[in-house]
């Protein structure tokens, strides 16, 4: 296995930490809020939040150019101000991971927290507990195991992520490819033994990862 | 020490229109399901906002339309015992007790929490879920932790209506001695009549979102008022 080929192991991890970190720290509040508030237009935001679940990595892609190219949106002023551009680099992979895997924690967390009973939360602020102790002391623990769910299933689609960081980060062998993006340059070279390779690593750590996941939620729950 | 209660609500074509106000004792909202009394509790509790009127309980003003005074339900000094209990199923007993403990101050709050064990006969069940204890149980635990903040009104939501008629006699038994420890007034919504009977002071009788009767258990019960009265009463349908 050559440095690339060890590079992509380490940089798919990588991206799916941090991509999973900040799912985690954005989609839970996301997913409460759509699911026990309401407010103009909440409907409308879960339907935007989900739309990568359905479209084709490349079309989710090729808005993330429109917004963070550097002639996007928002990526013109950030390479205005910063001389800087996202572009290309491993942020844009973390990037796409994360929009292509939010809706998982969107949808599963949404789901789990609509399921707890109103009269616990209800139970809880005529105990005098104002709406963030609701939250964080009845809502979310109840909801934990969805919400795991949703932790779980967007790791793993983010460490599978192809199309959409294709389109944002490229395929620079040692910078931007991650072990997806390997296993199609090395099929395509014609490298099988490599790409075989690649496929039961990345095949065994999806696995790995599915079974500790499992089996924590089974001990802690 | 009482509570004054004048409030309106229309919630999908069905109108609440109610005016009632108790003393510290036990008052039952007595009616048919579908009648408004749970719908008073919520008003009262803050749960939900009325269309107008006023609730005040022992002085405070907790919803005054005039004054657009309305008190989260965080604000409102009540204990509020739900028709299914809403126990948190992860805590343990210890801890929804303990969860009922909020604005108690730190040193006050193991020695009634203790009141609260013993008063509730909970000793041997602190460390257990309410998955793991009996339909008896689990109100006791509802009812200390309602009570652990001495709330100003302790409003019951049919509680008793899940339990087996042995069990329910021995809460009724129970509430009134609870009655006597804490003095503290008590709303009871019921459509037992038996209930009504043997547990009120006072009865406030309810149909289609209306006080319809209202006074002693012995006046409603010695002389309704009219033939819908006397039906429920009888637990006839009207």
């Amino acid at each position: 296995m050559d440095s690339s080929a060890l590079f992509s192991i380490q940089l798919s991890l990588m991206v799916a930490v941090v991509s999973t970190f900040f799912i985690i720290v954005i989609g839970i509040p996301l997913a409460y809020l759509l699911a026990r508030k309401n407010f103009l237009g909440k409907e409308v935001l879960d339907i935007l939040l989900t739309l990568p679940l359905v479209l084709p990595p490349t079309v989710t892609g090729y808005y993330l150019i429109v917004a963070f190219g550097r002639n996007g949106f928002i990526g013109r002023y950030l390479y205005e101000w910063m001389d800087w551009t996202v572009m290309f680099t491993w942020y844009a992979a973390v990037l796409a991971s994360f929009v292509v895997a939010l809706p998982l924690m969107i949808k599963t967390g949404r789901a789990a927290l609509e399921a707890v009973d109103g009269n616990l939360i209800n139970a809880a602020y005529t105990l005098g507990h104002s709406n963030w102790e609701t939250a964080l002391r009845v809502t979310l623990p109840l909801a934990k195991r969805g919400l795991l769910a949703g932790v779980v299933l967007s790791f793993a689609r983010a460490l599978g992520e192809f199309g959409a960081t294709l389109m944002l980060a490229g395929n620079i062998p040692g910078k931007t490819a991650t072990m997806p993006l390997v296993i199609y340059s090395l099929a395509a070279s014609g490298d099988w033994s490599e790409a075989t390779l690649m496929v039961v690593l990345l095949t065994l750590m999806a696995g790995i990862f599915l079974y500790l996941a499992n089996r924590y939620s089974k001990t802690i729950f | 020490m009482g509570l004054v209660v004048s409030v309106k609500k229309a919630v999908k074509g069905f109108t609440l229109d109610v005016s009632w106000q108790i003393g510290n004792e036990l008052a039952v909202l007595f009616g048919f399901s579908g009648s408004g009394k749970s719908l008073t509790l919520q008003l009262i509790a803050g749960l939900l906002k009325p269309d107008s009127g006023v609730i005040s309980a022992s002085g405070k003003t907790y919803f005054d339309s005039s004054l657009h005074i309305n008190a989260p339900p965080q604000q409102r000094s009540l204990g509020y015992v739900f028709q299914d209990l809403a126990l948190f199923p992860h805590m343990t007993v210890k801890q929804n007790i303990l969860f009922g403990a909020k604005g108690v101050p730190k040193c006050e709050t193991t020695e009634r929490y203790r009141e609260m064990i013993d008063a509730f006969y909970l000793n041997d069940l602190e460390k257990k879920r309410p998955s793991e204890i009996s339909g008896g149980q689990k109100q006791r635990v509802a009812f200390a932790r309602a009570l652990l903040r001495r709330p100003d009104v302790l409003l019951l939501d049919e509680p008793f209506s899940a339990l087996d008629t042995p069990l329910r006699i021995e809460m009724r038994t129970f509430l009134k001695a609870l009655r006597s420890t804490f003095q503290v007034p008590v709303v009871l919504v019921t459509h037992d009549a038996s209930e009504a009977a043997t547990l009120a002071d006072s009865i406030i009788v309810y149909s289609e979102g209306s006080v319809i009767q209202s006074g002693t258990t012995a006046d409603v019960f010695g002389s309704p008022k009219d033939e819908r009265v006397e039906r429920l009463l009888m637990g006839m349908s009207l």
